[in-house]
C-alpha cells in the first residue's frame, strides 16, 4: 500500500531474519509444562507483512525479540514496535495487526499491550492510546474493509 | 475486610462473544444484556435462578454497546456500533422494535433516559451528544446536538432528579449540560483524569458524581452550587481512588440504597468501596470494602447495583458472561 502512489519510505534498511527456534529436550517432552516465552510471541509476530513493502516486520526491524516481554504467570504480553520513519502513517495499522495477531493466537487470559518504542514516532501517544482502547479496536475490526487490510498483513508466507 | 461479595449465579449470556453491558429494569426484576453478537437478552428470576426470557435480535447490524430502560420500564433503548439507536416497546413479555433513531455519523456508544422519561440522550465516536424529545405518540425528535468534546464520547448519564446531563470522553474530560432557552449547553467541564473517562454514576442525591478512567483511578466530584456564575456550574474533584485498580476501570456504579460504590476493571476484578462515616463532605474518604480478584476470566466491562434489592449486583465480561453477586455488609 502506498500514500498518493509514492512510498513513504522508499528505501528501508533491511535486516537479517533470525533463525528457527532451537528446541530443547524439555520443550519436546509433552509432560513438562512450557510457559509462553518471549521467543514464542516473537515467532507469532515476526512474519506479519509490512503494509507498505513486500517485507516482514522482522526484516524491517519493526519488531525485535528484545522488545517483547511476556509474563506467563501474570498473563501479560507487552510488545513495542518501531516504525521505520517517525511520520509513518501506517503506525496504527501495524500496531493493530500485531494486536489482532496476538488476540487471535493467545489464550484469552492474556492482557496484551502493544506500544510504539518510546521516542520513535511523532504521534506516539495518540497511536498508543488508540491501540489500548478496546472499544475502538472492536469497532475497527467490524469494519470489513479495514479488517481485510489487517488480514492481508497477517496472511503469512512461509518462513 | 469483613464485608464479602458472594457469587449468586454465573450465566453464559453472549457465548463466543463479548458482553459489553448489563442494565436492571427500574423495578429490579429484569436484567437486559447486550454484546458483540448484536443481540440483546432479557433475564428474569425464576425461583432461585436467572433465566433468559427473551432475545432481541435483528435490531442492529453491529455490536450492541449499551442498553437503557425507560423510567417506566416499558421501553428499552439500545445503542450500537451500526450508528443507530433502537427503541423497543415491551408488550407483556415480548419486545417489539418501535423506532430507529438515526443521525450519528458512526458508532453510538451510549444511550440514557432522563428521569422524566421525556428526554433521551445519545453519544458517539462522532464526538457529539444528542438530546432527543419523546412525545406521547412515541415520536422522537432530536432537539439538540452538542459538540463540547474534542474526541469520542464514551458515556452519557442523567442526574437522578433534575434535567442535568453528564458525558465522559476519550478527551479525558467530563461535561455537564443544562437546558438554556431550548438549547442544551455545556455548563461545566471537569478536568482531572489523565486518560479516557469510560463511565459515570451519580449518587442518589445527584450532588456527587463518580467517574472512572483508563488512568486506573476513580474520582468523586461534588457540586458547589452558585460558585461559578453566569449560568455555569461548579463541580470539583473531592476524592481520587488510586492504587486499587491494576488496569483500565471500565465502569463505576453508585448504589442509591446503600451508598456503596462498585467498579468493573480490566484486571478482571470487581471491587466495592464504602464511604467512611463522619468524614468531611469536602474531603470524603472511601475504603475498599470487598473485592473479587478473578470475578471473571477476562476484563469486567460493567457493574450495576439492583435498584430495589440492596446489595444485589450484576457484572459482565469480555468472555460473554454475566455474574450476579450479593454484597454482605457486616457491622
Amino acid at each position: 500500500m502506498s500514500v498518493g502512489g509514492r512510498l513513504e519510505n522508499a528505501n528501508p534498511v533491511i535486516f537479517q531474519r533470525s533463525g528457527e527456534r532451537l528446541m530443547t529436550a524439555s520443550e519436546e517432552d509433552e509432560d513438562v509444562h512450557d510457559p509462553i516465552d518471549d521467543r514464542e510471541i516473537f515467532d507469532l509476530i515476526r512474519s506479519i507483512n509490512d503494509p507498505e513493502h513486500p517485507l516482514s516486520l522482522e526484516e524491517l526491524n519493526v519488531v525485535e525479540q528484545d522488545r517483547v516481554k511476556v509474563n506467563d504467570v501474570e498473563s501479560t504480553v507487552g510488545v513495542e514496535f518501531t516504525p521505520t520513519i517517525p511520520h509513518c502513517s501506517m503506525a496504527t495499522l501495524i500496531g493493530l495487526s500485531i494486536k489482532v495477531k496476538l488476540l487471535r493466537s493467545l489464550p484469552d487470559r492474556f492482557k496484551i499491550n502493544v506500544h510504539i518504542t518510546p521516542g520513535t514516532h511523532a504521534s506516539e501517544e495518540a497511536v498508543n492510546k488508540q491501540l489500548a482502547d478496546k472499544e475502538r479496536v472492536a469497532a475497527a475490526l467490524e469494519n470489513s474493509s479495514l479488517l481485510e487490510v489487517v488480514n492481508q498483513c497477517l496472511c503469512t508466507k512461509s518462513i | 475486610m469483613k464485608d464479602a461479595l458472594s457469587l449468586v449465579q454465573r450465566i453464559s449470556a453472549h457465548p463466543d462473544s463479548r458482553c459489553w453491558f448489563v442494565s436492571w429494569s427500574p423495578s429490579g426484576t429484569l436484567l437486559a444484556s447486550c454484546g458483540g453478537d448484536r443481540a440483546i437478552r432479557i433475564w428474569g428470576r425464576e425461583g432461585d435462578s436467572w433465566i433468559c426470557k427473551s432475545v432481541l435480535e435483528d435490531g442492529h447490524q453491529r455490536t450492541v454497546r449499551k442498553v437503557a430502560w425507560s423510567p417506566c420500564g416499558n421501553y428499552l433503548a439500545s445503542a450500537s456500533f451500526d450508528a443507530t439507536t433502537c427503541i423497543w416497546k415491551k408488550k407483556n413479555d415480548e419486545f417489539e422494535s418501535l423506532t430507529v433513531l438515526e443521525g450519528h455519523e458512526n458508532e453510538v456508544k451510549c444511550v440514557a433516559w432522563a428521569p422524566s422519561g421525556n428526554l433521551l440522550a445519545t453519544c458517539s465516536r462522532d464526538k457529539s451528544v444528542w438530546v432527543w424529545e419523546v412525545d406521547e405518540e412515541d415520536e422522537y425528535e432530536c432537539v439538540t446536538v452538542v459538540n463540547a468534546h474534542t474526541q469520542d464520547v464514551k458515556h452519557v448519564v442523567w442526574h437522578p432528579t433534575q434535567e442535568l446531563l453528564a458525558s465522559a470522553s476519550y478527551d479525558n474530560n467530563i461535561c455537564i449540560y443544562r437546558e438554556e432557552d431550548d438549547d442544551w449547553e455545556c455548563r461545566a467541564t471537569l478536568q482531572g483524569h489523565t486518560s479516557t473517562v469510560w463511565s459515570l454514576s451519580f449518587d442518589a442525591s445527584g450532588q456527587r458524581l463518580a467517574s472512572c478512567s483508563d488512568d486506573h483511578t476513580v474520582k468523586i466530584w461534588k457540586e458547589y452550587p452558585g460558585e461559578a456564575g453566569q449560568g455555569n456550574l461548579s463541580w470539583k474533584c473531592v476524592c481520587t481512588l488510586s492504587g486499587y485498580h491494576g488496569r483500565t476501570v471500565y465502569d463505576v456504579t453508585w448504589c442509591w440504597l446503600t451508598g456503596a460504590l462498585a467498579t468493573a476493571c480490566g484486571d478482571d476484578a470487581v471491587r466495592i468501596f464504602k464511604e467512611d462515616e463522619s468524614t468531611d463532605p469536602d474531603q470524603p474518604v472511601f475504603s475498599l470494602a470487598a473485592q473479587v480478584s478473578k470475578a471473571h476470566s477476562q476484563d469486567v466491562n460493567c457493574v450495576i447495583w439492583n435498584p430495589k434489592e440492596a446489595g444485589l449486583l450484576a457484572s459482565c465480561s469480555d468472555n460473554g458472561e454475566i455474574a450476579i453477586w450479593r454484597f454482605h455488609e457486616e457491622d
